[in-house]
């Protein structure tokens, strides 16, 4: 959010408002009833920007990604994507975003091909000339050519998934929206979908990924925003996010002991001896990992290895949005 | 860019025709539907059916529907004998099907949100679907009237019509009255087709739209035929739906078919805008 255009001082026909900002909301805030599903949410994804949603069922997530896409009116807050505001100007930035939202829908009678051509016809800003290479584009970039010509509902729920992808890949896009993309498909399939947002991230298309596979997100995410009952809790760079976790210090020796007992006089928390792994683990706190080894090396303790380990995405994800599995409401 | 290029907005393209194309989508995907389909062939039957037995039956005056005397001595006349048979259930289930349909359908299998995310506009959808709906009413009706005129042709032949009134005119102005007949019942029914909209937007679920939609015609009927009632009768739905009769009269009373049309697209105005009103500012999550 470094710099802000003012949309009004430009020449028609307005250029992009060149926010730095791919999507931005401030006090974004929605009812159902007397439950707050999302509660003033700052959500903030920079342009080309790979951002993973991530939250426990019920969360808000996608109650939030509805209220981007102006399905969902907001009770209070603002909405900017691509620098112009929604849902004023749904109809100028929609065609700029593709979106995949809780899973594929389609007309089950038609043939993926067939239904991709519905859409693409009923959009005013999709150039007719084009549509049929643009769908067949599509269609190859998740591997659904062979099965174009078959009923949608003939598909299995790998295909449906990709099919919703290759809709939101009808058209050039600037912004991405992807809820949960690998749902249902296979290994290759997860595989395919992680290299091509890799690709499209490339191309400097912003991409807002939501899934619960956080592995998955942890090796394509940029920036990670985590949300638990209507809040986001965390937002920022992936390595920043994760650098809030506390990290740890392993040494492996076979002077066990020594480690051990050196490690609580330098006033380290959390001080464990794995034998089987010939191992000594400890919090690492103010101090550098490279003073420890010095201290180790000064009191004559034999290094196999030393290392420092980042809690995982997950780890933190469950630190922070809690161990519970029943969903919170 | 191609030469369709419209106009270049915020650095989006919009192009030529585009609204025609989404109407036509629009229809396509009520006509490609096999269960609309049937529906068409069932209403095809009608008068295929009434012709056959009109046919095989000795000729007897008296009982039957309005026109099914006629029938015998000129094929045109089975045109007003199956609108008369269809109107009260037939034609009311299909297009109560297919109107309420229309949005909870799409609701229903979760197609709306990425029509709306296209984008298409809300007003954009509401209007090509009612489009769409509307050229449908007029579908069937002329199913129904261009199988009955075929198989009235076939079987009885046409010929230069004697009018309710007693007068004759000729074959040409006969085809020219049963056109307008067309019409005024495709007219009647866009009433409750816009009623079928309106439903669409209320549910996600097709199947109690569809019903709800053949309820308010049913309910109309009834309301109609309770003689108590015949205060309110002149503004139920389904009141002048046989109406077209007046056009078989050699002085047709264009005052009353105006009025009568009036009703039913002034219902179809007040459904519509309450249509507008629910589904430009409805929460989609479906």
């Amino acid at each position: 959010m470094t710099t802000e255009a003012d949309p009004r001082t430009a020449q028609p026909p307005a250029p992009e408002a060149e926010s730095a900002c791919a999507v931005r909301t401030v006090g974004l805030t929605r009812r159902f009833g007397d439950q707050l599903a999302v509660d003033g949410l700052d959500m903030v994804v920079p342009r080309g920007s790979v951002y993973g949603f991530l939250g426990p069922n019920g969360s808000g997530k996608t109650t939030t990604i509805r209220m981007l896409l102006g399905l969902l009116h907001p009770n209070d807050g603002q909405i900017e994507l691509l620098g112009r505001s929604m849902p004023g100007q749904l109809a100028d930035v929609l065609p700029l975003v593709g979106a995949l939202i809780e899973g594929p829908a389609f007309q089950p009678y038609l043939s993926g091909q067939a239904n991709l051509r519905r859409l693409d016809r009923s959009d005013a800003t999709a150039d007719p000339a084009t549509s049929a290479e643009r769908i067949e584009a599509a269609l190859a970039r998740v591997g659904l050519t062979a099965a174009a010509g078959k009923k949608f509902r003939n598909y299995s729920l790998g295909m449906k998934q990709r099919l919703g992808i290759a809709a939101a890949l009808l058209r050039p896009r600037e912004l991405l929206v992807l809820d949960e993309p690998t749902n249902g498909l296979d290994p290759q399939g997860t595989r395919e979908v992680r290299h091509l947002i890799r690709d499209l991230a490339e191309d400097g298309i912003t991409i807002l990924v939501s899934s619960h596979l956080l592995a998955e997100i942890e090796q394509i995410a940029s920036h990670v925003g985590i949300m638990s009952g209507g809040r986001l809790l965390r937002q920022g760079r992936l390595a920043e996010v994760l650098a809030d976790g506390t990290a740890q210090i392993r040494i492996t020796t076979p002077d066990l002991a020594a480690a051990a007992g050196l490690l609580t006089e330098l006033e380290l928390l959390e001080v464990s001896v794995q034998a089987d792994t010939s191992s000594v683990t400890a919090r690492l706190g103010a101090l550098a990992p490279e003073d420890i080894a010095a201290a180790l090396v000064g009191a004559g303790v034999r290094l196999r290895g030393l290392g420092v380990e980042r809690p995982h995405l997950e780890e933190l994800f469950v630190s922070i949005t809690g161990e519970g599995f029943d969903v919170l409401r | 860019m191609s030469s369709a290029e419209l106009m270049v907005h915020a650095g989006v393209t919009r192009y030529r025709g585009a609204f025609w194309r989404l109407y036509k989508e629009e229809l396509t995907l009520i006509l490609r539907r096999r269960r609309n389909q049937a529906l068409l062939l069932v209403l095809a039957i009608v008068p295929l059916f009434i012709g056959v037995a009109v046919k095989l039956s000795s000729p007897r005056g008296g009982d039957g529907p309005q026109f099914i005397g006629q029938v015998t001595g000129n094929g045109l006349f089975l045109v007003f004998t199956a609108l008369t048979v269809a109107l009260p259930l037939f034609l009311p289930l299909v297009i109560g099907v297919v109107s309420g349909d229309s949005i909870a359908g799409e609701a229903g299998i979760g197609t709306l949100r990425y029509l709306l995310t296209l984008p298409v506009t809300r007003t954009r959808s509401l209007v090509s679907k009612t489009l769409a709906v509307a050229s449908f009413t007029m579908i069937a009706v002329l199913t129904v009237s261009l199988v009955g005129l075929i198989t009235g042709g076939v079987l009885f032949g046409l010929h230069s019509v004697t009018l309710l009134s007693g007068d004759t005119v000729s074959l040409g102005n006969g085809l020219v009255r049963t056109a307008l007949v067309a019409l005024y019942v495709a007219i009647a029914l866009f009433g409750l087709a816009a009623a079928g909209v309106l439903v669409s937007t209320l549910t996600e679920n097709a199947i109690a739209a569809m019903a709800a939609t053949v309820g308010v015609a049913v309910l109309s009927a009834l309301l109609d035929a309770v003689p108590q009632l015949s205060g309110i009768h002149p503004i139920l739905l389904t009141d002048h739906w046989l109406g077209f009769g007046e056009l078989l009269r050699s002085t047709v009373s264009a005052p009353d078919l105006l009025r009568w049309s009036g009703l039913h697209l002034g219902y179809a105005a007040i459904f519509l805008s309450l249509a507008y009103a629910r589904f430009s500012t409805k929460d989609v999550t479906s």
